[in-house]
């Protein structure tokens, strides 16, 4: 299932004084089964971009198209692509509201109108997807559990749906490490294992140089680069003239090569520019 | 009690139970932060450095143990307001912080509440402002501002008090690398140039590695302390407590693996290239 967006422009608040274009002419293609990390500064327009990848917005002017069904169009039932186009807002546990674990994931099938027994089998995968024991905590109350278990709860609900794509905003933000690396390999396996579209939004460069086989640079409410990471996270100097950074294995690459070392072109992960320093000063002998 | 020329906050065998919890939050802790020290307190969700910030200005009393912040006891309500005044807090949501409609009515907030003169108080005003580079934005609507740019303001409104201390209880968590960036530069001008001393509780171990001093909480306790360098070396105890080391000391520890004999206690990109020039000139 792919999302085509043509020529979409969206302003906010149009005709008040605080009138600002958040996208420009923005043309996309999201293919089925892409793992896509957006990037892009505060305000460069990316979350305004991934609500109207399930028409929670819609385009000021252009299309959005999904699975060959437009958005705008009124015989589209827009409900039914939000349940193949799956969003996890930013901070999603602050939306958890239900007494218990077990029915918060619940409520999105349950307004399907599902049989319980489907609704069950759906909350049991969900959990097991990201890693919640049902057992132990399908009757706590969200309340009691911790800030990473809670966003977990929450990306169980929107999993329920059985969505098809799967967008996440900024899915880690203010979690710790331990918390971050939870999401993260529940991500992972979304995509490695069930197939699942992901399009995750991120301030961390480290996170997408790592995830995403696809990075979009949103800035100015434009697509700035679009392309597999080796290609973009090479251009740093681009990427810092509009306040991104770029991954610390990309900026070591470029420190020594301005140094005279030979590195080669387009490393950007951490076991390439380890494998580079060692052809640099050579393995150590190892004592066995 | 120790010295308090010298310190600004004194912990003595410190624990806090939340109320009917089982078991406490902070558990038997003695620490110190110096005056003009920048330290850096992590440690996993639930690990009690939340907590342990609360009782460093008396938002919570001590179950057990005592708290002096400039040599005042923080079980002693009378102290309450001086010792608020001498270690001021900002903490994690911009929204959750911000009272007034106008930012400069903000800054002024604990000003008036503590009577302080008017005049005093437009120059207070002014200072702080300053201080966090904001006197541009004085009379404008917090809401129109940038998640760092409203942190900044928070810190104004704990620095028109003329702290001794500053504590920011993950106060960067909510924001993007830029806003982060500005709000560490903030508070990093004043340690140097106010010796305002600084203690922030973060996830962001490049933040901590910026730090004097890392404190480790785990489990309620102290489970490591010592400089950034002293305490991410030990990457594999770092990993046990549930946090990162920062990618180049994880990019050292890989190389000493394979036998390469780069120095373990690499913090940053740039020490890194320096090592591996070092090396390259030996070959």
């Amino acid at each position: 299932m792919s999302i085509v967006i043509e020529n979409l422009n969206y302003t906010y608040m149009a005709g008040g004084p605080y009138e600002t274009q958040a996208l420009r002419e923005v043309s996309l293609t999201i293919e089925d089964g892409e793992f896509v990390g957006l990037i892009g500064h505060t305000g460069s327009g990316k979350s305004t971009l991934v609500q109207h990848l399930n028409g929670l917005l819609m385009p000021t002017s252009g299309r959005i198209m999904v699975d060959g069904l437009d958005l705008a169009d009124k015989n589209t039932d827009r409900r039914a692509i939000r349940r193949r186009v799956g969003l996890v807002f930013q901070y999603p546990e602050n939306q958890l509201f239900e007494e218990t674990v077990e029915k918060d994931i619940a409520f999105g099938p349950k307004n399907l109108g599902l049989d319980d027994k489907e609704i069950d089998r759906r909350v049991r995968d969900a959990m097991r997807r990201v890693a919640l024991d049902y057992d132990t905590l399908h009757e706590r109350s969200v309340f009691e559990l911790s800030g990473g278990q809670m966003r977990r709860v929450a990306i169980a609900g929107v999993l329920a749906m059985e969505p098809q794509v799967l967008v996440l905003d900024e899915p880690c933000a203010g979690l710790d490490p331990r918390g971050r690396e939870e999401i993260l390999s529940l991500i992972r396996n979304l995509h490695s294992e069930c197939g699942t579209t992901i399009v995750m939004v991120s301030h961390s460069m480290d996170d997408v140089a790592s995830l995403a086989e696809r990075v979009i640079v949103m800035n100015k409410g434009q697509v700035f680069m679009d392309g597999v990471p080796r290609d973009v996270f090479s251009r740093g100097e681009e990427l810092r003239a509009i306040g991104l950074d770029v991954p610390q294995a990309v900026q070591l690459a470029e420190k020594l090569r301005a140094r005279g070392f030979a590195v080669p072109e387009g490393i950007y992960r951490v076991e390439e520019i380890k494998a580079a320093i060692e052809a640099i000063v050579g393995k150590g002998e190892k004592h066995a | 009690m120790a010295n308090m020329d010298e310190n600004r906050i004194v912990a003595s065998h410190l624990s806090y139970a939340y109320p009917e919890a089982e078991r406490s939050a902070v558990k038997d802790v003695s620490m110190r932060v110096k005056k003009g020290e920048f330290l850096a307190i992590l440690g996993h969700n639930g690990s009690g450095k939340s907590t342990l910030a609360k009782l460093f200005n008396a938002l919570y009393v001590p179950s057990e143990g005592t708290v002096w912040v400039c040599g005042l006891d923080t079980k002693e309500d009378e102290h309450v307001f001086e010792i608020r005044q001498h270690a001021g807090m900002v903490f994690q949501n911009p929204d959750n912080q911000i009272v007034a409609t106008v930012v400069e009515e903000d800054v002024a907030f604990g000003l008036e509440n503590n009577g302080v003169e008017p005049a005093l108080i437009r120059v207070r005003i002014d200072e702080a402002l300053r201080a966090v580079n904001m006197s541009d934005h004085a009379l404008k609507a917090p809401h129109l501002l940038s998640g760092g740019q409203k942190q900044r303001v928070a810190i104004a409104g704990v620095l028109a008090m003329k702290p001794d201390v500053i504590i920011l209880d993950e106060s960067t968590a909510m924001l993007d690398p830029s806003g982060r960036q500005e709000v560490m530069n903030t508070v990093h001008r004043l340690n140097d140039e106010e010796g305002i001393s600084v203690v922030i509780i973060t996830h962001y171990m490049g933040e901590a590695a910026t730090a004097d001093y890392v404190v480790v909480m785990d489990e309620g306790r102290i489970a490591m302390s010592g400089t950034p360098r002293e305490v991410f070396t030990r990457v594999d105890e770092v990993r046990r407590l549930g946090l990162d080391v920062p990618p180049m000391t994880d990019l050292a520890h890989m190389l000493r693996a394979d036998g390469v004999s780069v120095r373990a206690d690499v913090l940053t990109v740039d020490e890194m290239v320096e090592e591996v020039c070092r090396l390259s000139s030996k070959i």
